[in-house]
Formats: C-alpha cells, structure tokens, sequence
C-alpha cells in the first residue's frame, strides 16, 4: 500500500508541474476524459475527487457543466465520458432510454442509497403531530393551503421535466394539488422563506443533499413502492387506480460511462467500474461545500487527502 | 368604420353564444389543448396530451435530423466546434494558465491590473482608468478571478468572431438586395425569439461544453451587428460614395476606403451591442455548458446563496460597463492627433504599458502577493446581504401575504380565465380588427397569420397564459415607470441619474432578482410577473426620459415665450410631441417583457416558457423550436402594431 500511494504522490505532483501526457502507459490515451458536471454540490465534488483521481494514473480530465437530464445523451455520443450520480427517481428514465439506444454503460452501482420523495423539514411536525405518515400530512391538507389553490395543500414539486407523477396525489385521495418550480434554486427559495417564518411546507426534496444538514426533515412515508403499484390497479388501497404508492425508499445510485471508454482509457474505465461512494460520503462532499463553503476542487483534493485508505483499493488494487 | 363595427358585433356574439352554451365546440377550443378546469390541478403539466393540427415539431425534428444526418452539416459544426475550443483554450491560457492552449503560465493578475488601468487612461482618463482598474481589483478581492478570466477568455472569442460574421452578412445584404429580403425576417425572429429556443438546436448539432456555450452566444449576438451594419451602409450619403466613383475606386476600396468609414457611426453601436448581447448572455450560456460568472452564479443560486450570487451579479455589471466605456472611448477617439510626435511621446502609453507589466512580471516572484491574491485576502460581504434579504422576507412577508392574495384572487386568476374562457375565433377577430384600425388589411392579415400558427401548432391556451403575464405585466410597467420617467426627464441631472440606473439594471442577471421575489411572494404567477416587471420596466422609463430630452429646443422655446408654465408645457408639448418615442419604448417593454417572461419559468409557470425549458431538458429540438417560434411571433404581432401606429402618429406630428 505504502509503495502505491508514493507512486500517486508522484503523478500527483508531476500533474502539478503542468507536465501533462502525451500517451501515458497508464491512461491509454491523451485524449481528454470528460467529466459532466451538474447543479448540486455533491455531483461536483465527487466529479473532481474522481477526475483528480484519473489524473493520478496519468489521464487528462476536463470538466463541463451540462444539464442533468440531458447528459445521457451526451454521454451516449461520446461529448461527456461518465456521469457519476445516475439517480433512480429522476434519471433512471433518460438512462434507461440511453441504455436502450446504444452507446453508455452502466459501469456499476455505489453503496450509497437515495430517495427522492415528498419532504418537510422538522420544523412542520410542530405544525402537523402526526408527521411522516401520509395521512397525517392528508388531514392537515388545509394547514399548505396558498391564496391560489382553492382550499387545497400544495405540494412544491421540482420541475416537469423531472416527470415526477401528480396521479398519485388523485390516487390517495388527497386533498393536495402539485405545482412545479421551475428549477431547483425555486425549490431552496421556497424552503428558506418557509423556514424563515416557520410556515409548513411540504415539497420534493433528495438525500443525501445539503438541506439534511441545514434543516433536518424527514420524507413523507407513503404506502411502500411495488413494482404492481404502477401497473396493477387492484393493488394497494386504492382499488381502482395505479400509483398509490410512495417512491422507491432505496434508491440506487449508479456509474454511467461511454461505450469507448473501456478500449480508450483502460485503467480509468477500471477504476470507474471499482469507484464506490457510501451515503456518507456523499453526505461529506455536500458538506464541504455547502456548509464550510469550499471550493469544489478544493474539497474534493481534502476528501481525497482524508480519504486515502477508500480510494487507494479503487486505482491500484491488482488486476 | 363599418367594418370594426362588424368585427366588435362578432366577438360580442362569440362570447354571448359560448355564455349560452350555444356556441359549437369546433369555434370555442382549439383541439387536444390544455383544459380549463385542469390549469389548477395540472401538476404534471408534461403530461398533457398534446396534438398539433400540423406537426411542425416533427417537421423540424426530421429536417434538422436530415441535416445532421444526411447533409452531414454535423461534421461540419463538430469540427467548428472543436476548432473554436482550441482558440477559447488559447485566450483561457493566456489569461489564466494551465495546461491548455499554449501550455503558458498564468500572469500575475497585477499584469492585468496595470494593463486595465493604463487602457481606461489612456482612452479615456482618470475615470475610466479607476473604474477599468477597479473592476479588475474587484474580480480579484471577492475571490472571483478565475471564472472572471474565464468569461473574459470567452468574450475574446465570441466578440470579434461576431462582429466579423455581422460585417461580412451586412455587407453581403447591402449589396445583394435578395438576400436583405430574405434577412430582415429572419432577423427579426431571431431577435425575439427566446434564449432557450435557441440553446436546443445549437446542443444538437455542437455538443455539450465551454464552447457550445460560445456558440450560441455568437448566435445571439450576431443580429444586431448585420442590422446596424446594412443600416450604416445604407444611410450614407449617394454623394459620398459618388465622389468615391469618380476618384476611380474598385468596389473594395469603395467599400473600406469610402462606405465603412463613413457608416462608423452605426458599425461602432454594433460593436457596442455585440459586447452587451454576448454579456446578457453569460448567465443562459452556462445552462448549456459555458464556464465562468454565469456557471458560477448558476451554482451559487442553486445552493440559494444570494449573497454571493449577488456579488457575482455585480462583476458581470463592472464587466459590462468597462468594456462598454472602453469600447465607446476608443470609438470617440477620431484623429491621431500625436502622429507628429517623437516615438516616445507618441507611443507613450504603449510604452508604459509594457514597461508597468514587465514590473509586474519580475517583482512577482519576490512578492506573492502581486502573484496571485491569496484566498484569506479575500473579502465577502455575503452574509450582510443574505441578512438584509432574510429581514425583509421576515418582516415584509406578512404585510405582502394579502397584497398577494387580493392580486391573484382578484386580479390575475380572473384575467387567465377571462383570456381562456373566449373562443378562440374572437382572440383572433379583435387582433385582425386592431391590425385593420393601425394599419391597414396588410397588418391584419400578418398578425392574424403569426397567432393562427400558433393556433395551428397546438399551443393555444400556453400562448394565452403567456400573454396574459405580459399583457398584465407591461400595464404595471407603464403605469410605474413612465411616471418616473417624466419625473427624471424633468431635470438633467435627475435624467442622467435614471439613464445611469437604466443601463446597470439591463446588465444585472434577471436570475439574481428572481429567488428573492419567490421568497416574497412564493412560486406562482405573480413571483414570474414580478420577475417580469423588474426587468421590462427599464425602457418604459428610459424611452419617455429620452423622449422628453430630446425635444427640439425650439419648440421649449416657443412653449416659454407662449408663458407655459411647468405642467402646461408637460400636458401641451412635452408629452404629445414625446409620445412616439415613449410609445416605442412601450413596445420594448412589451418585448422585454416577451423575454423575460420565459426566462421566469425558472420560477414556476405553466405557460409556454415551462415547456421550452422541459424541451430544452429532453434535447427536443422541434418542439424548442415551435415554442419559441409562438413567443416570438407574438411579440412580432405587438411590434408590428405599435411601430405602424408609432410611425403614423410621427408623421402626424411632422417629425419625420
């Protein structure tokens, strides 16, 4: 172990000097390895602790922002190399239309566990006792009321092109109508000026995401998710209707990658295939950024400095 | 006036037969639209079936797919595309180093400092050199200076590269009169069509990435420069270029020696808009990949940090107003009046300006700091204004939350369904009525052509939401900022201080504004009007001090001498001979406000602006296209009308 990170300390600093390769050994190719980077802070930092980690064996890695559902895409074509947080709830339906089309692969699944679901800070139990149980949010309906939803609750939904389904609200019979933001900043405005004025709010939220360390909160627990909930009717409480039912609760996180890179940059496709974030780590990232307020680049060269013993297995463990 | 009279009794009678439940549903709806009743349950609004009667969407889809595939344009734009991120990568390595482009070090930013400072004065002086300098001071000290240089390598690319392709197309245009035909049209949607339309074709066919970005910010900003330069072309004098003629030049010396230089007038207000549009453009460019101050603003207002979005916010401003006054003093600088000096006075500043970065160059490695501006020097004052934002979400929210609720219950809810509770034939008989009563059967018969496409193409009832938050917003606009504007217009000194906040505020990105107003006033119709009004505003104050200002002294004269006092010459000159212009700024309003208004889908709405972003999301090339192709032939609509009206009412007045 001990010989292998002085090895990366070496490329490390080489990469420092700006001595950039023309073909390294290791790498396969000078080509650039482009990593996509989307609108949330853990997404970015863990792009950066990876991309540094590429250029620990000698690749180069460029960063470019791109919109998080139309990266598969991209990926696909060959524009991006990897997507790091393939998210189940919201882009498992542009991945798996990807997968479908040809030309990215689905280079494994981490260990850490997502869920994408209706959420309230802790605050709103105050406000409504019987939280998080969906008929408790069901009867306090009137308590989210607005002054243009007619008496109903309103659910702050992210926006359409999430494609997150408003059946379900009809499904439970709740007394509850959903609007859509129009970006996820929208989503923080609203949460921060409820909290200020300690409002309840119910609305879309994600973990792990930086608003667990701000906030606290805790998703609404529906019905648990079948596969039968989307398609079966009779299935669940409401007989006649599909979707009554929550989001999937363990929700898987995956590497995506271009079909090429496995014959371009051999070693950095391997490491991919290896690269494994917890919960907790993720949870770190955004911490690091949204809470101590580095820079992305910055925090990822902390978590890697901080991390050695997790990442180390993942570059150079044999073959 | 017979035929009005016939028009107005048909809407009366549309309206009476529906409030009767008489009136055959093929003349109350468009088919497979957005109903009524779901508007205020539709959560998933993507969900919506959606049918064109034509399918212009899959027209586009396969013609562009034609072209990509086919025609092999995409190799053409990829390589365009790639070479285009090598010239970025150049001006990105020469500013910041790295190892990209020419594989140079990054200079040490006191090198720009000096140049900055040494430019400002030498063009203009010691304001413009403080204000240049500053900017950069500012880049440095709130720990912006790598997305600065970053933007600013982006603008070295994307001003000249549209400046050069807006010349060449104009001179093309002045010259071929076919093809200025067929440009003005083409023009006049680009320059109205949304940002986000453009975004979805440019990703298609140039990929993801800094550069894509480039490129649609060259898109962008290319318009205006072929407008201004086929206007300058064609505004000088057939005296000139005769003398041209007969001084025996060849067509390209009439063009460069003789019709160039006397169109500088209007080519240096391109240049001058090139700089502002590629700008306006920071922000949206970096939704498709572009880095810098937009990406970075984007990232900050995501994780809802105002503060610095807010300070981010201002060093796009600085940026804007620098090269602004540099552009325009290097513009004013007309004679070489040093051309006899001896070299060291005549190349004084030159000169001092390589000497000052040389020093720059060798004392930097002996003082760090002159180097590279060490993070803890740094300051922000973030959290002030995250305070002074959270105090008056605090205090203000409660006093706003029946202001709110009066203005949606009352106001705008009742005017939505108003908009879509009328049958569609009458929407379309009282815009050809108002097109007939301003300008005849040819302007009806444009604005009717422009609203039955988007009739046609199936987004009817988004189209009305639209309208009615501009229609809604603009009368705020004018009710609001033309009193302000003859307020300021009333003195100079006051005008000035309008004019000066007018241009600051159309720099500012429109998305800083927005988050602040959601905590106000939660996401809703009247969180994007809002939006809207802080942005639209601007030239409605802007045109009316303008208009004012610029009455002909003589006329103010003849005013005193008649014993007019203030509010007489207010009432009895100034404004009716003011009101063409203001009637112009208006319509810009009305167009500002067509932008701004999908732009502030980013707050939540469930017009048009919603599906062009979800288009934009899904790569939906067609559908992107047919969208903004709706907004952009309403504001076209509006703009035809008030400018014939605007015109007729000028020549009325003998001002022509």
């Amino acid at each position: 172990m001990k010989l292998f990170s002085k090895r990366a300390v070496a490329s490390a600093l080489f990469a420092g000097l700006g001595i950039s390769g023309t073909a390294t050994a290791d790498c396969g190719s000078s080509d650039p390895i482009v990593i996509p980077t989307h609108n949330w802070s853990s997404q970015i930092v863990m792009s950066h602790v990876v991309g540094q980690l590429f250029e620990k064996i000698g690749c180069n890695v460029e960063y470019t922002s791109t919109d998080s559902q139309a990266v598969y895409e991209a990926v696909r074509i060959g524009d991006a190399t990897i997507e790091l947080e393939v998210w189940e709830g919201s882009f498992a339906t542009s991945f798996n239309t990807a997968l479908d089309k040809g030309g990215i692969l689905d280079a494994g699944t981490h260990d850490a566990v997502t869920r994408e679901e209706w959420w309230y800070p802790t605050y709103v139990e105050e406000h409504c006792p019987g939280l998080p149980d969906w008929e408790a949010l069901a009867a306090c309906a009137e308590m989210f009321a607005r002054p243009d939803s007619g008496g109903k609750g309103v659910y702050v939904d992210g926006p359409v092109e999430w494609l997150h389904d408003p059946a379900r609200i009809e499904a439970l019979g709740m007394n509850f109508i959903q609007i859509n933001v129009g970006g996820a900043a929208a989503l923080w405005a609203e949460l921060e000026a409820a909290a200020k004025q300690n409002k309840p709010i119910v609305m879309f939220n994600w973990s792990p995401n930086f608003t667990d360390a701000l906030y606290g909160g805790s998703f609404i627990e529906f019905p648990a998710f079948d596969e039968k909930c989307k398609t079966d009717a009779s299935w669940g409480i409401n007989p006649d209707a599909t979707n009554d039912c929550g989001s999937p609760a363990g929700g898987y996180l995956k590497k995506a990658a271009w079909y090429m890179m496995p014959v371009t940059w051999p070693a950095a496709y391997k490491a991919l295939t290896r690269i494994n974030f917890t919960t907790n780590h993720v949870g770190t990232m955004a911490m690091f950024v949204d809470v101590e307020e580095m820079e992305h680049d910055e925090a990822a060269t902390r978590w890697i400095e901080e991390n050695e013993d997790v990442w180390s297995p993942w570059l150079y463990a044999s073959q | 006036m017979k035929g009005y009279a016939w028009l107005g009794a048909l809407v009366l009678a549309l309206l009476l037969a529906k409030s009767a439940g008489l009136l055959p549903a093929f003349l109350d709806e468009l088919p497979l639209h957005l109903e009524k009743s779901s508007i205020d349950t539709l959560g998933d609004a993507g969900k919506e079936a959606y049918t064109e009667l034509v399918p212009f969407g899959l027209i586009l889809d396969h013609t562009f797919e034609f072209m990509r595939e086919e025609l092999g344009v995409s190799l053409v734009t990829r390589f365009v595309s790639k070479r285009l991120k090598e010239l970025i990568d150049i001006f990105d390595n020469i500013l910041r180093g790295g190892r990209k482009g020419l594989g140079l070090s990054a200079p040490p930013w006191t090198a720009l400092l000096v140049i900055a400072f040494i430019l400002g004065y030498s063009l203009k002086g010691w304001r413009l050199a403080l204000l240049s300098g500053g900017t950069v001071m500012y880049f440095a000290i709130f720990g912006l200076w790598k997305f600065a240089m970053e933007t600013l390598a982006l603008l070295a690319a994307a001003v000249p590269i549209s400046i050069i392709i807006g010349l060449l197309v104009g001179i093309v245009a002045y010259r071929k009169k076919w093809l200025e035909l067929a440009l003005l049209p083409i023009l006049s949607v680009a320059q109205t069509l949304p940002h986000f339309a453009y975004l979805i074709p440019v990703v298609v066919f140039f990929g993801i990435g800094h550069q894509t970005g480039v490129i649609a910010t060259i898109i962008f900003a290319v318009p205006p420069m072929v407008r201004l330069t086929l206007l300058g072309l064609q505004r000088v004098a057939p005296e000139i270029v005769e003398a041209g003629k007969m001084s025996g030049c060849t067509n390209l010396q009439l063009l460069f020696r003789v019709q160039l230089p006397s169109a500088r007038n209007e080519l240096l207000l391109g240049v001058n808009q090139v700089i502002m549009q590629c700008l306006a453009m920071v922000v949206i460019a970096a939704f498709i990949g572009a880095s810098g101050l937009g990406y970075r603003l984007l990232h900050k207002l995501q994780s809802l940090k105002l503060g610095q979005s807010l300070e981010i916010g201002v060093a796009i401003v600085l940026l804007a107003v620098v090269l602004d006054g540099l552009s325009r003093a290097w513009a004013e600088k007309k004679r070489d009046y040093a051309a006899d000096l001896p070299f060291h006075r005549r190349f004084r500043y030159p000169i001092l300006l390589v000497v000052m970065v040389a020093a720059a160059y060798l004392l930097a490695p002996y003082f760090p700091i002159l180097e590279k501006v060490p993070r803890d020097l740094t300051v922000t004052y973030a959290k002030t204004w995250d305070g002074l934002v959270d105090w008056i979400v605090l205090n203000w929210s409660d006093g706003l939350t029946n202001f709110r609720y009066f203005l949606i219950v009352n106001v705008l809810a009742p005017l939505r369904d108003a908009l879509l509770y009328m049958p569609y034939p009458s929407v379309l008989l009282l815009v050809a009525g108002l097109g007939l009563l301003l300008g005849g059967y040819y302007s009806a018969l444009l604005t009717l052509a422009f609203l039955v496409f988007i009739g046609l193409a199936g987004w009817w009832d988004r189209a009305m939401i639209t309208a009615y938050m501009v229609v809604f917003a603009t009368f705020i606009c004018i009710v609001i900022g033309i009193p302000v504007g003859i307020f300021s217009a009333l003195s100079e000194r006051r005008a000035k201080t309008a004019l000066f906040w007018c241009d600051t505020f159309q720099t500012f990105p429109s998305f800083i504004y927005i988050l602040p107003v959601i905590m106000l006033f939660q996401v809703n119709d009247l969180s994007a009007i809002m939006a809207v009004i802080v942005y639209a505003i601007i030239p409605a104050v802007r045109y009316t001090v303008e208009g004012i200002r610029s009455i002909a002294p003589e006329l103010e004269e003849a005013a005193t001498m008649a014993g007019c006092n203030t509010r007489q010459r207010l009432v009895h000159l100034q404004l009716p001979v003011a009101i063409p212009h203001i009637m112009l700024g208006v319509n810009q309003t009305i167009m500002f406000a067509f932008s701004m208004v999908i732009i502030a889908a980013f707050v939540g709405t469930i017009d048009l602006g919603q599906q062009i972003f979800k288009a934009l999301s899904e790569t939906n090339i067609g559908k992107g296209v047919v969208l903004g192709l709706c907004v952009s032939f309403m504001a076209l609509a509006v703009d035809h009308l008030v400018t014939r009206w605007a015109r007729e009412r000028r020549r009325l007045l003998g001002l022509d």
